[in-house]
């Protein structure tokens, strides 16, 4: 049985939970801007304006690492360290040192890392375009994250380890793990940036995607999950639908998701029986995703009402929804017969984005507006400016998606269309004419998307002036009395 | 028989078929341990409310003023 005594705030660490929030919004705008910039790039390829340093091909790998490292990762290391002091009951281990350690080794190896890609300094491998030196950086950062929690686990004062630290755990295991072994390559010399990595081939491709689908499984995926089976509950004032539905849910995942990486290599020079087992268990896989999608949904069972009322619940819900909507989405796509139509076609980034955007950005947005508020101890500034970017959110990844399901289904039809003698009915470049227009609409999404963004950002920043003001004034009154 | 055993397993060929056997038999045992007893069940569905249990003045002062203010502004 769990004990009820809950520390009082002043005895949590929450100084670097507040860094690290405020840091994932700024990379989150960051990172957005360069992604509707380089969406603005593919319907209007005159935004190139023949600068290399702001060529799609430079710009992409610094919108991915800003959106997933930047803003993901800081929200993960902010809510992670919050969750695992709450639910623990016990201060953050490591003193001040090494959580600002974290902080600072997390954000300046983000920061230079996307430096040197507009430079062109890069490993060529999908999400993991980091050059060797920051790997380097990366791993000692990461070793003293697990420790951090890991230690802060050992001293608690709960005798049972709540399931988001499970979740949380296990994206910090999964994540070294991917990290090193996908990195592992040999510098050219010291003091140059490229390195050649130790696989080679169809052996390199498929440790690429081994690392490239669990990074969306554990990265994207399990950590942001932790952050949902804490949060929903939380705002909903109502404990997690089942607990033990929670337990099936992370043994399920974490057994699963490990094996369907090479489904992104359908059809290419790899084994044919890695890519069934990669088809099979990313079907398997709908199963514990809607297991923990459900889970989640029904923890509001009984308070419905909260919908009409709370918009930091409909944040959360929409993004469970994206969740479950993206989790059927995938393993349809895995399928060889689908995925011939759908691979090298927008459709693929269509699916990131309805799972990047309607369920990572907005479960951590939701999150932010639970957890910001009660780190300053004061209310939102405005509920209402939620409401709104809620309602940009949505519309935005709703409008994102559409388009690049019209823009990837179109294209791929057009490619394998045969005229009446056998011959190809399309050129390359008729179906890139036709994805003009889906792809403005899609700039247009991203852009309703920073837009939301940038009215959190508005909204926090007033909601911190706030409570800094009132702090002032009651430290007035108390020096006056 | 125990030797060709190790040898079977230790088989790189043989991987799959092992990888699949450990996890397979794993999982099916978790979901028996946390399905099977009702005691058993009860205790781990009393770790629900953990997340509710670290309510301190930030909290509930939040929750009130958020609660009136959602009431105001529709």
């Amino acid at each position: 049985m769990a004990h009820s005594a809950a520390l009082s705030s002043e005895q949590y660490n929450y100084d670097i939970v507040k860094k690290f929030a405020i840091t994932s919004i700024f990379w989150g705008i960051l990172g957005m801007i360069a992604g509707v910039y380089i969406a603005s790039e593919l319907a209007w390829p005159f935004l190139n304006f023949d600068v290399a340093q702001i060529t799609f091909g430079r710009l992409r790998p610094l919108h991915t690492s800003g959106v997933i490292f930047g803003f993901g990762g800081n929200a993960l290391f902010a809510t992670s360290y919050y969750v695992v002091q709450r639910t623990c009951q016990t201060r953050l281990a490591g003193g001040t040192f090494w959580p600002n350690f974290t902080f600072w080794g997390w954000n300046l190896s983000v920061l230079i890392a996307g430096l040197l890609y507009l430079q062109g300094y890069t490993q060529g491998r999908e999400y993991a375009e980091p050059v060797w030196f920051i790997d380097l950086s990366i791993t000692v950062v990461w070793v003293v994250y697990f420790l951090i929690f890991t230690v802060t686990l050992i001293k608690r004062n709960q005798p049972h380890i709540y399931v988001a630290n499970w979740f949380y755990m296990s994206f910090i295991l999964a994540t070294a793990l991917l990290h090193i072994f996908n990195n592992l390559a040999v510098p050219v010399s010291l003091t140059s940036a490229t390195s050649y990595s130790l696989f080679s081939g169809a052996q390199d491709a498929m440790t690429q995607w081994w690392y490239g689908h669990n990074a969306v499984g554990f990265f994207l995926t399990a950590a942001f999950l932790g952050m949902m089976y804490y949060f929903v509950p939380k705002q909903a004032g109502r404990p997690v639908y089942s607990y033990r539905l929670s337990i099936i849910h992370f043994w399920a995942l974490s057994f699963m998701y490990m094996w369907v990486g090479t489904h992104h290599l359908h059809w290419t020079a790899i084994p044919d029986w890695t890519s069934t087992l990669a088809a099979t268990f990313s079907i398997l896989l709908l199963m514990p995703s809607w297991g923990g999608m459900i889970n989640g949904i029904m923890t509001l069972s009984g308070a419905w009402d909260k919908l009409r009322t709370d918009p930091i619940m409909m944040f959360m819900i929409t993004a469970l929804s994206f969740y479950g909507m993206s989790t059927f989405e995938g393993p349809m796509m895995s399928l060889k017969s689908v995925n011939a139509l759908s691979h090298y076609t927008d459709w693929t980034v269509g699916h990131v984005h309805s799972g990047a955007l309607g369920w990572v950005a907005m479960i951590s947005i939701a999150s932010f507006y639970h957890m910001i508020p009660r780190l300053w101890n004061t209310t939102l500034y405005s509920l209402q400016l939620v409401y709104t970017h809620f309602f940009l959110a949505t519309i935005g990844t709703i409008l994102y998606i559409t388009a690049l399901w019209v823009s990837g289904i179109g294209q791929g039809l057009m490619l394998r269309a045969f005229d009446e003698y056998g011959n190809l009915a399309y050129t390359f470049v008729e179906t890139v004419a036709f994805m003009h227009g889906p792809l403005v609409a899609r700039a247009v999404g991203g852009l309703f998307f920073l837009s939301g963004m940038l009215i959190m950002a508005y909204n926090i920043y007033m909601t911190i002036t706030r409570a800094k003001q009132e702090e002032n004034v009651s430290a007035t009154a108390a020096a006056q009395a | 028989m125990l030797t060709d055993f190790w040898t079977w397993i230790m088989d790189l060929g043989n991987s799959k078929t092992v990888a699949l056997l450990i996890f397979f038999t794993t999982f099916v045992g978790i979901v028996i341990y946390v399905y099977s007893s009702r005691k058993r069940s009860e205790r781990l569905e009393s770790y629900r409310y953990m997340p509710l249990m670290d309510e301190d003045e930030a909290d509930k002062r939040v929750k009130a003023a958020e609660a009136a203010r959602a009431k105001g502004e529709k």
